[in-house]
């Protein structure tokens, strides 16, 4: 293996935006993402931060054609449409953008952010990925949500009748889920999906109030590791024959659907991340950098406010690293990852212990790409503990 | 020098909770030895180890100035022997040191069986022994109940019995008297050629080895030049003296006294436990009597779990055996394990208490193989090897016979659970040698093979007995039996290090359990696993663990790279942990867990 490697050419990922809405109504229990619940949220404050992050981070990346945008959280879809219009019309004139470019907003299923589908849309966003999460009242109950499915249903009418992409995510392999129950659930998931959809089996985050419970041995009904294999399997199974080819580990889209901003991280591509806790991976004079930001909201916009820069220091993504990330986020997409590429990041992909795996029929024998087959993906984790093993 | 008349050497015989470090500190307390500022509870105890476990390993003494009420001053020698059955032959030297020794029982609990052990080996060295009954402060305490008990069990006179209790201070007095006036004056000749005892002995890195010395007869003076009998090896006294407890200079001891002498020794494996010191010219011709070198008899093997680190245990276990002459050790090969160490103990607390301080001291992880005894292998040609490693059994086809050493145990339960500890020792290859009663508690001795007993049989017990049994054994010699060697493989392949002696009749039990243990205890893999047990070529014992099929993360963003990516590089770190076999990791704490038995 050289001992220099030049950096990734991140053109083989392609280029995008990721911009972190730090709030949400109600913290949910399974959720470790970066959400905060707060009584007020000065919007000014915040577009005046964003703004200014956008154009420091233009000036690092000029010139570069942006293939997508993503409002994510925390519940994006509290901003005000004139938020999300000030802070699109900023971007496009700070980067070209392509033809085809995404503009993906995550929004909660109620009837106050669908009221506010329309002023997205017009604002530039062209793409919706709602947080459906279960389709009974129930287990949305359980999961802490604050919409019942009426609520999620008629959210997502409005969104499809607002927008051409419409996505939405489930959780499953909830508590007490049968193989049934979700055959169920997921046969009325796909009778009314659009083009894509994002089905997580529940997992169980330390720091949530999940996690504590389970800790302490009071969350029950969680499946086992073979109702969990089984409801996955039969999630593959329904989704493909439905036309919703899994692309990857946990997202299904119909041929030509599946989401541009998040091939941009599984291709390892280049990303701008903007906002509390968002992270970023820039390719600048051939050295891949890794960039993050303060996690808590006050003290990013305060930062941001105080210093023009919301960024934490920079750390490179060594070569070793950067190979790490491409087998782990490369191999959950279906089509894997570019034998030619993975070689000049030197990973050999003709390895004894990738042969191995080819032989016990979790890699495919492909002369071109490097790629886990479905017999595979359901034990990635090991499969990449094999690879990447010393 | 202090007049014979005028010195009292004594030891305490206590269970390990019943108060025997507390007793000590106090008496050390009330004669002003040690300031009242300067007292740290257990003083004696010093190893960190030691003092969490209770448990004394070094021999440690104290001098202690006495104003008697007579108006009279006595010098009190008090030695603090180590307490567990490991250690029998240190007990048995440490009490041949001194003349009498306090029996102290807890009087809320009554008379174990390590008492029992420790004070026959008072009796063996014919010690006056004073009965002190101890925690009476304590609401449970039940003097006259175990004042008869210490009459029937025993067999000796506990109606003056001392009542104490060393928390509050009452009877401190009372046990100083009895110590002058209850326990004999040592005897001796200081105008004969000197003999004293080598009682212990450590490693001090400033001073080197420190020898505890009792003198029989005759006088030790600094400067002068002595032979140990037992390797004719002639030392320099350079630095000679008495603990109160911290090091008091001397010019000489005299017979009677217990002091330390140092003599530029490097190591402490020149310093056997019960050898004989004389003068180097005109010194004594005949060693006292009962001088034996340590013989381990529990070995295992130690591997570092990271093989980097082999060097480091080298040094680890190079330096503590530096200040443990019974400790043995010579380099092992595994193929499941790599490089390490097989070592042998003199019982399993001292394997334990070695394992510890190596992992603890040295920062150290180590797996740990199954403890062995030390087989005896008959060969058809007639010739006899020690077998110390399953692993190296040689091929039966060339072996005659095997003999296995048996111990004699001693317990001592409450009545509600005898039948339970019988069924254990009756699982356990035992035969019943005696069964009496001692009040509500019956006292069973059992034959048993000693390999049954190594590693388990303490916590069965324990737990059979909710904690309520106390054990105590010695070994009494070898004896043959139907024993084979059992591998386990998995995978197919055998691994080394969980091959193990038993006996025919048990094989299959024991396979069995080992596999479903197994089985609980290694994850799983991508791919099915044969788990076996063997002996010879034929499987006695089988388990299948399917393959993993779940282990996938459901959600993986731009945000969750850096994080995944760690958490990633740390699990491949973990995998470093389960040693790799075949392409089947099996987690560390296997290699013991495994061998755990549930009956
Ligand atoms: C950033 S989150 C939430 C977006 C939006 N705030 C919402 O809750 O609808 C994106 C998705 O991750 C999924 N998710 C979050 N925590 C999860 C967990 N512990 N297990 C499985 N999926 C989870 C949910 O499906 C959620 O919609
Ligand atoms: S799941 Fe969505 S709404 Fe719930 S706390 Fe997380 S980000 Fe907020």
């Amino acid at each position: 293996m050289p001992d220099f490697i030049p950096a990734d050419d991140w053109r083989s990922g392609g280029f995008g935006l990721y911009l972190h809405w730090p709030f949400c109504k109600a913290k949910c229990p399974y959720c470790d993402f970066n959400s905060h619940v707060v009584a007020n949220i000065d919007e000014a404050r915040w577009e005046a931060a964003y703004l200014s992050e956008i154009k420091r981070l233009a000036a690092q990346t000029e010139g570069r054609v942006l293939q997508s945008v993503f409002f994510g959280g925390g519940t994006p879809s509290m901003m005000s449409p004139d938020l999300v219009d000030s802070i699109l019309r900023q971007i496009r004139a700070s980067w070209p953008a392509a033809n085809d470019i995404e503009i993906t907003l995550e929004a909660n299923p109620t009837s106050v952010e669908a009221g506010r589908f329309a002023g997205y849309r017009d604002a530039g966003v062209n793409r919706v990925s709602l947080g459906v999460q279960a389709l009974n009242d129930g287990d949305l109950r359980r999961l802490g949500r604050m919409h019942s499915a009426q609520e999620a249903y008629t959210a997502f009418d409005i969104a499809r009748s607002v927008f051409d992409r419409v996505s939405f995510d489930l959780i499953y392999a909830r508590q007490d889920q049968s193989l049934a129950d979700w055959k169920s659930e997921l046969s009325q998931a796909l009778s009314m999906a659009v083009d894509h959809l994002s089905l997580y089996q529940l997992t169980i985050e330390d720091g949530t109030v999940f996690g504590a419970r389970a800790a302490a041995g009071h969350l029950s009904g969680l499946p086992s590791d073979d109702l969990g294999a089984d409801l996955y399997l039969m999630t593959q199974d329904m989704c493909g024959a439905a036309g919703f080819d899994g692309y990857e580990v946990s997202n299904h889209a119909r041929p030509g659907a599946s989401s541009i901003h998040n091939r941009i991280y599984w291709q390892s591509g280049d990303y701008v991340g903007i906002g509390p806790g968002a992270q970023g991976r820039l390719t600048l004079d051939d050295t891949r950098w890794s960039t993050s930001t303060p996690l808590a909201p006050t003290t990013w916009l305060s930062q941001v406010e105080r210093t023009g820069m919301g960024e934490d220091p920079r750390d490179i993504v060594s070569a070793g690293d950067h190979r790490t990330e491409l087998l782990l986020m490369g191999l959950r997409l279906r089509e894997g990852l570019d034998k030619a590429r993975l070689a000049a990041n030197g990973i050999d992909t003709d390895a004894k212990r990738i042969r191995d795996l080819i032989h016990l029929g979790f890699v495919a024998d492909d002369a071109e790409r490097l790629r886990v087959t479905d017999a595979g993906r359901p034990v990635l984790n090991g499969v990449l503990r094999e690879i990447l093993a010393d | 020098m202090t007049d014979l008349s005028h010195i009292r050497n004594f030891s305490i015989v206590a269970h390990i909770d019943h108060g025997k470090s507390t007793l000590a500190d106090r008496l050390i307390q009330s004669t002003g030895t040690v300031a009242d500022r300067d007292m740290k509870a257990q003083m004696l105890d010093s190893m960190d180890i030691e003092r969490e476990r209770g448990i004394t390993i070094k021999a440690q003494t104290v001098r202690i100035d006495y104003k008697a009420d007579n108006g009279e001053m006595y010098v009190l020698n008090l030695i603090d022997t180590p307490g567990h059955v490991d250690f029998a032959y240190e007990v048995s030297r440490s009490m041949r040191a001194v003349e009498g020794s306090l029996l102290v029982v807890d009087s809320t609990q009554g008379v174990e069986a390590q008492t029992l052990a420790n004070v026959y080996h008072a009796l063996d060295a014919d010690h006056e022994i004073v009965p002190v009954l101890n925690k009476i402060d304590l609401p449970a305490s039940e003097c006259d109940r175990v004042a008869a008990q210490i009459e029937d069990v025993i067999g000796i006179d506990a109606s003056q019995a001392i009542r104490v209790s060393a928390k509050t201070g009452v009877g401190i007095k009372e046990t100083l008297e009895a110590v002058v006036h209850r326990l004999p004056a040592p005897k001796g000749d200081r105008d004969a050629p000197l003999k004293a005892m080598l009682v212990d002995s450590w490693y001090d890195s400033y001073l080197g080895v420190v020898v505890l010395v009792r003198i029989i007869d005759g006088v030790l003076k600094l400067k002068d030049r002595v032979r140990f009998m037992s390797n004719d090896t002639v030392h320099l006294i350079d630095r000679l003296g008495v603990f109160k407890p911290g090091m008091l200079p001397m010019d000489q001891l005299g017979p009677g006294e217990i002091g330390f002498f140092t003599a530029q020794i490097k190591e402490v494996r020149d310093t056997r436990v019960g050898d004989t010191i004389t003068s180097e010219r005109k010194g004594a011709t005949q060693a006292l009597p009962g001088f034996k070198p340590a013989q381990p008899v529990v070995f295992c093997g130690l591997f570092p779990v990271d093989s980097s680190e082999f060097e480091d245990l080298r040094n680890a276990i190079d330096k503590l055996a530096l200040n443990d002459a019974s400790f043995s050790f010579e380099m092992e090969t595994s193929a499941a394990l790599g490089f390490g160490f097989r070592c042998g103990f003199l019982g399993l607390l001292h394997l334990e208490v070695i394992r510890d301080r190596i992992e603890r001291e040295y920062n150290i992880d180590l797996i740990t193989t199954a403890p062995s005894v030390v087989y005896h292998i008959f060969m058809k040609d007639g010739t006899q090897q020690d077998l110390h490693n399953p692993a190296d059994m040689p091929d039966l086809t060339f072996v005659d016979h095997i003999e296995e050493p048996r111990i004699k145990a001693t317990i001592l339960v409450p009545d509600e659970y005898l039948g339970d500890v019988l069924k254990l020792c009756q699982d356990r290859r035992g035969v019943q040698l005696d069964l009496t009663y001692a009040g509500s508690r019956a006292m069973v001795v059992y034959d048993l093979p000693l390999n049954e007993v190594v590693f388990d049989f303490y916590d069965r017990l324990k737990s059979v007995t909710k904690g309520y049994a106390s054990f105590d054994y010695n070994l009494t010699g070898y004896q043959e039996d139907n024993l084979v060697k059992m591998s386990l493989l998995v995978n197919d392949e055998p691994v080394d290090a969980l091959s193990m002696m038993v006996h025919r009749d048990r094989a299959e039990m024991r396979g069995r359990a080992m596999v479903e243990k197994l089985k609980e205890l290694i994850p799983r893999h991508m791919f099915k696993i044969p788990i076996q047990a063997a002996i010879g070529g034929k499987v006695i014992a089988r388990e299948t663990l399917s393959a993993l099929r779940k282990d996938v993360t459901a959600k993986c963003y731009g945000g969750d790279a850096t994080r995944k990516r760690k958490l990633l590089d740390k699990q491949k770190a973990g995998k470093k942990k389960m040693r790799q076999f075949g392409s089947v990791n099996i987690p560390q704490e296997a290699f013991i867990s495994a061998l755990k038995m549930d009956s």
